[in-house]
């Protein structure tokens, strides 16, 4: 444990320092010494992780390691679970949003969320989309709201198969197409982080490859954190990967480098299939 | 192929094994349908033996007449105002009795006969008649017909409920002779020979109270009663009308198999109402007084109006009490409640309320709002208030179980763009629990309307002649005015109440259908 931790703090050092090289002074989001508890339980053993912006971190690790317990952290809907407890920092635009003084629901406009089955809320395509502006009040009127509407679907590479139905129920559609729908839901609200838990869990190879065409092009301007099941989808999406292990963070870094020359011992055993 | 390796589902004792798995599988589908079955089989049964009952009281008789609306009776004052002409009960019935004494003459031979032909019209039938002369007083001193209802027992006789009744034609009558006053022969080869052999058939049958004496013999509108009888003679007692009326046609014979004395109805009404009817003054209408009358203590009059009136009122207390503290208690224990012992303690506390006896609600509403709030006795409001606790846990219950259902993915689809815990409430779960809460809420209601119990202790049991007008006004409950129908002697009741039942399976039936149309409408799937 002492050792894991010392070390989680060096490679977390190594992390921003790699990002300097890269041009980005700090990182978007800087997470320091996160534990979670659930109960009496332990889920999360002091990680610290930076999140570099426009680009997209793939957190990986066999079930149960509590990668998305951490990925829900970031918006804070670990407070919806009532036993759950998160303590550390996590430092966004200089704020600690896990501060109790932070409002999650301004929070969660900011750190837009995808979740694993497509969600839709039961209602038009249209009102999908427009429920965020509305609530947050982003649209000064109705032709502002339809250009709104129109620039999210764009933006997650629907605009062309349901512009012509936009009234008719989300449900009515693929599961692909849902849960693009999910993720312009999600940019509707203006985020500057898209946090995604295993978006493509629950969809064929084709639709998989439409999300993660469409994850490429979003990390232009947003700031992504992804949990996936899927090593290859890791490699393909992600310019950094983080490796979870028992809630404890094993090892982060380029994703090239993660996948190529780990330097962890448990982590090559994880890639290269030998458990998990 | 001829040494194939031995199949592990080809031997004899799997072959066993398979075939006891089907006839396991065969019995249960059996088991299941024979359930069905029987359910089916009880349900119909109850159905139709209300529906049959029910339906003798769908129609009645009524008795038409002509009379000229006589001022010197109906306002003998001669400057009567509307008030007290629709309060002359006396009046506009002398009109009646007259009218009934001029077409049977003979009933003033005795006074037994006199009161028997006033039993025909009961006195207060003829209330709507002047309420009506009374808003119309143009019409005093005009003929008019008039229609009352006949008499409760006159009408169960007419629509066969009184007695079994064996009728038959005579023979060819060649002499009759009046031998007697009122006392007519009538004479014929061989024309009385079916009627001797049918009542030696059901003098074996039904027992000795069966003889010749039971039988009524009736030409146009007159009528006796046979005094002895062989195959050739028939000689007979004159009940209304005269010989004469015997001379033309073939007499028909009607026998009653019960006996005077075992009936509310005597032969003497029976002659005056088949002779009423052959003239064409009765006639068989829809029952519509059921739905326009308020009780009474004569079942021809009685209806079921207030009862109707009062179950509204009282559901309409029990909906805006009931609906939206059920839903909100509901949303938050469900939604924002936090887990602890305290909510368990009330989860606990509300899943029992729904077993209390309903009659202990009823106690509960006349300790607290009849002797605490000193509200009034037998009003919708009071009900309203006692039929609303006891839906509460079913509406809460049945919202919970509606909330549950809807998928968490939802909440957090709408935490997850930046809804407060409320917005996500109210903006998506409740919209898509709405359909299972309203079908709780109205299959509470359902129940409600169908209470009897705590109803009958706070007083709503009461005779209610008025329609309420108000949630204070003194009233009484559908299922209320069935117990007391129910209870009351005479037999013509007994329609009557499967009458209300009927129409309170009607409200029930509707209530279920809203909900069946809600959930069509409504229910979103995903």
């Amino acid at each position: 444990m002492e050792t894991t931790m010392t070390e989680s703090r060096e490679m977390s050092a190594a992390g921003i320092k790699m990002d300097e090289t890269q041009g980005l002074t700090f990182p978007r989001i800087d997470c320091r010494n996160i534990d979670v508890f659930y109960g009496d339980k332990q889920a999360i053993f002091d990680i610290s992780l930076p999140v570099p912006d426009r680009s997209v971190t793939a957190l990986i690790g066999p079930s149960g390691c509590g990668k998305s317990t951490f990925l829900r952290c970031l918006n804070r809907m670990n407070d919806t679970i009532e036993s759950c407890k998160v303590t550390g920092e996590i430092i966004m635009d200089g704020e600690n949003i896990n501060d109790p003084g932070m409002d999650p629901v301004l929070l969660r406009s900011r750190v837009g969320m995808v979740f694993q089955k497509p969600n839709p809320f039961p209602k038009s395509i249209y009102d999908n989309i427009a429920y965020g502006p509305r609530i947050h009040g982003l649209a000064a009127s109705r032709e502002d709201l339809d250009a709104m509407v129109e620039k999210s679907l764009r933006r997650a590479g629907l605009w062309d198969e349901v512009k012509d139905r936009l009234t008719s129920p989300a449900n009515s559609l693929s599961g692909g197409q849902q849960q693009r729908l999910c993720i312009a839901r999600a940019i509707a609200v203006r985020p500057e982080v898209i946090l995604m838990d295993e978006p493509c869990s629950a969809l064929d190879p084709v639709a998989t490859a439409r999300i993660e065409e469409l994850i490429d092009e979003l990390r232009k301007r947003y700031c992504i954190v992804i949990v996936t099941h899927s090593m290859q989808q890791a490699a393909r999406v992600s310019q950094r990967t983080a490796f979870f292990h028992l809630g404890e963070l094993v090892e982060m870094g380029e994703t090239d480098q993660i996948f190529t020359n780990p330097r962890e011992r448990r982590t090559e055993d994880y890639i290269t299939g030998r458990f998990g | 192929m001829t040494d194939v390796a031995p199949d592990p589902f080809r031997n004899e004792k799997a072959l066993r094994r398979l075939k006891k798995r089907r006839a396991a599988d065969a019995r249960f589908r059996l088991y299941g349908l024979s359930a069905i079955a029987f359910a089916l089989l009880a349900l119909s049964v109850l159905v139709a033996s209300i529906g049959f009952q029910a339906i003798s009281a769908a129609t009645y008789h009524k008795l038409r007449f002509d009379i000229v609306l006589d001022p010197a009776v109906i306002a003998p004052k001669g400057n009567d105002t509307p008030a007290e002409i629709s309060r002359n009960v006396d009046g506009f019935y002398t009109l009646i009795r007259s009218n009934l004494e001029a077409t049977f003459p003979e009933a003033d031979e005795d006074r037994m006969a006199s009161r028997q032909l006033g039993e025909l019209v009961t006195r207060l039938a003829v209330l709507p008649t002047a309420k009506w002369v009374a808003e119309n007083p143009t019409q005093i001193g005009q003929t008019a017909t008039i229609k009352v209802p006949l008499n409760d027992d006159l009408d169960l006789y007419l629509k066969g409920a009184v007695s079994k009744e064996f009728r038959l034609r005579l023979g060819d009558i060649s002499a009759v002779a009046e031998t007697a006053p009122r006392q007519v022969l009538l004479t014929g080869a061989g024309a009385f020979k079916a009627l001797e052999s049918l009542i030696a058939v059901q003098r074996q049958e039904v027992g000795d109270a069966v003889d010749a004496r039971s039988t009524l013999v009736s030409s146009g509108t007159a009528m006796g009663r046979v005094t002895s009888l062989s195959t050739d003679t028939l000689e007979m007692t004159l009940l209304t009308g005269s010989a004469s009326d015997f001379r033309t046609g073939r007499p028909m014979a009607r026998m009653i198999a019960l006996p005077e004395s075992q009936r509310n109805v005597s032969d003497l009404q029976i002659a005056w109402t088949l002779a009423l009817k052959d003239m064409g003054r009765i006639s068989r209408v829809p029952h519509t007084s059921l739905l326009t009358h308020t009780d009474s203590t004569y079942p021809e009059l009685a209806g079921a109006l207030a009862a109707i009136v009062g179950s509204l009122l009282t559901m309409m207390v029990t909906a805006f009490i009931a609906i939206p503290i059920g839903i909100f208690a509901s949303v938050y224990l469900e939604e924002f409640a936090p887990r602890n012992r305290l909510t368990e303690i009330i989860e606990v506390n509300i899943n029992n309320l729904a077993a209390v006896p309903s009659i202990v609600f009823g106690l509960l509403g006349a300790a607290v709002f009849l002797g605490f709030f000193g509200l009034p006795r037998s009003a919708p409001l009071v009900g309203g208030l006692v039929l609303a606790l006891l839906t509460l846990p079913t509406i809460i219950i049945a919202s919970r179980a509606a909330l549950k259902s809807v998928p968490p993915s939802i909440r957090a689809a709408a935490l997850g763009v930046g809804a407060s815990k409320m917005q996500s409430v109210f903006h998506h779960v409740l919209p898509v629990a709405g359909p299972g809460i309203f079908t709780g809420a109205i299959l509470g209601m359902a129940r409600a309307l169908g209470e009897t119990a705590p109803l009958l202790l706070i007083g709503m049991v009461a005779f209610v002649a008025d329609v309420p007008t108000g949630p204070t006004d003194e009233s009484t409950a559908l299922p209320v005015l069935v117990y007391s129908w129910s209870t009351n002697a005479e037999r013509a009741w007994e329609p009557m109440t499967a009458a209300v039942i009927v129409i309170l399976l009607l409200f029930l039936v509707t209530m279920n259908g809203i909900v069946v149309l809600l959930r069509r409408r409504f229910e979103r799937r995903w």
